[in-house]
């Protein structure tokens, strides 16, 4: 056993001291000291999750605010979905792309009365705005929110939990969003999630946070929850993490986020490598995201090769551990678009030792979304 | 019996000449849950330091090491079926191989609990 490097010096989310005070275990991630998990560990956390609700500090991620009325129609001409089509209130998954149609980031975008409201990864910020200004003009107006936090509930009781304290929370539709006051405070409550279950985002100004989460935390049925339950939530749901299953070496086809790029655009295209992404829509791509069961109990982790019965290479594992709900190893990894078909036999090569393996469908556990 | 620490968070419980080697209630806190562990061959030869395994924790996976050299006699098969073994009772059942000493003397680099736990405490 190697100890971890100690980081440098990180910033910290205004949610820092209540996990110092919760004894949570702190790890760097995109720049920020985080919780990787509390006392009771990562399983125990997934499961509650799973079972109730789990509160979760994503306060890292970039929260940016586009101003304007046609903040809308700007934004189309740098991602593949239809956000002009958005009511106030509507929500969006989407993203970036580069002029090959690959993924510059993964973006939630939540409509506005005057503007849209853009969720960005915070290991990307730094490449999102630039490109952003770059290529929106310098006639859209951008607004970095750093005074605010992000804190996601989420959960089968995540509901019931925050309709305690605000009952307008109640019936608001999967991807979409309300302002809700709590407590005297403002909030815009997103109603989406990185777990598979139903919950929330909440954005809210930072020196509100810890109040809310503590008010949350008096429930029963919430328990504070880290990026590890996090990471094997999301991978058992199925839900890409950029920069492991996503990056600009990949395209929305091939990761199979075909979903998210609507008729209309791209019947129209006018988004940046739209020539790229059409024409893999229309003739498929050349490799595919898939999930991966090994057999057994090792876990197959990111950067394994993946490959055919007869030992041909097929491609490799992208993000890959224990999953706790489907009670062994699940990994998420890019095959040859031949081979990609569920319950094709591949073969992990795991230092050095040969691991049967099938290739799934995802995601490993049923998306429970909350639907109105 | 004298049990003896390695830098790398393992104890080693001696008696005669076979050592009986895991990791310590500090090592698995760090880990986190253990979901598999991989142990080395039996009658296999190791030197002191050599890689003798992995812990695969939900996260991620780390190597094992011998913390003496000699010939591996016995591998505690309970981890494979229940892996946790080794976060619940790492000092005892949640052991992870026996190993013939070829060199005792090797014992007297190693630590003992109150020089390990002043380790861990920085």
């Amino acid at each position: 056993m190697k100890d971890e490097d100690s980081g440098s010096v990180l910033k910290t989310t205004p949610l820092d001291c209540l996990h110092q005070s919760l004894n949570a275990r702190m790890m760097p991630f995109a720049g920020y000291s985080l919780p990787l998990q509390y006392g009771s560990g990562i399983i125990t956390e997934h499961n509650h999750t799973r079972a109730k609700a789990s509160l979760f500090d994503v306060s890292h991620m970039g929260q940016i605010r586009i101003h304007g009325a046609d903040a809308a129609e700007a934004l189309e001409t740098i991602v593949p979905s239809s956000i002009d089509d958005l009511e106030p209130g509507g929500m969006r998954y989407t993203m970036l792309t580069t002029d090959v149609g690959t993924i510059i980031d993964d973006v939630m975008v939540t409509r506005e009365d005057d503007g849209l409201f853009v969720v960005v990864n915070a290991s990307r910020l730094e490449f999102d705005l630039p490109h952003m200004r770059a290529k929106l003009g310098a006639d859209v107006e951008f607004e970095i929110l750093k005074d605010r936090a992000l804190i996601a509930l989420q959960g089968p009781k995540a509901a019931a939990a925050l309709a305690d304290l605000s009952s307008e929370v109640t019936g608001m539709p999967f991807m979409s969003a309300r302002t809700i006051t709590i407590d005297r405070i403002e909030t815009l409550v997103n109603r989406c999630g990185y777990t598979g279950e139903d919950g929330f985002e909440i954005s809210i100004p930072a020196d509100s946070a810890e109040d809310l989460v503590r008010a949350l935390l008096a429930d029963d049925r919430v328990e504070m929850a880290g990026l590890g339950a996090r990471d094997t939530l999301r991978l058992e749901a199925g839900l890409c993490l950029y920069g492991q299953d996503i990056d600009e070496k990949t395209t929305p086809i091939e990761a199979g986020l075909n979903w998210t790029i609507a008729k209309r655009r791209r019947e129209e295209g006018g988004f940046p490598g739209a020539n790229v992404i059409v024409s893999q829509i229309a003739d498929g791509p050349t490799r595919r995201l898939v999930g991966i069961r090994p057999e057994g109990r090792v876990p197959a982790r990111a950067g394994t090769t993946i490959n055919t019965v007869d030992g041909e290479p097929l491609g490799e594992i992208t993000s890959g551990a224990f999953g706790p709900t489907i009670g062994g190893p699940v990994a998420m990894g890019y095959v040859a678009a031949g081979s990609s078909d569920a319950g094709t036999a591949v073969q992990l090569d795991i230092r050095g030792k040969t691991v049967p393996a099938a290739i799934t469908t995802l995601p490993f556990t049923p998306r429970r979304y909350f639907k109105s | 019996m004298t049990t003896k620490y390695s830098e790398d968070h393992e104890w080693i419980s001696v008696d005669d000449d076979i050592g009986t080697v895991g990791i310590t209630n500090h090592a698995q806190s760090q880990l986190g849950d253990i979901v598999f562990v991989e142990l080395p061959e039996v009658g296999s030869t190791l030197e002191a330091g050599d890689e003798a395994g992995v812990v695969e924790s939900v996260k991620a996976a780390s190597d094992l090491f011998t913390p003496v050299s000699g010939k591996i006699v016995k591998v505690n098969e309970a981890l494979d079926a229940e892996p946790s073994l080794a976060n619940s009772d790492p000092t005892g059942n949640g052991w992870f191989f026996k190993i013939k000493l070829s060199d005792a003397d090797e014992l007297n680099s190693l630590m003992d609990e109150a020089s390990y736990n002043e380790l861990i405490a920085d």
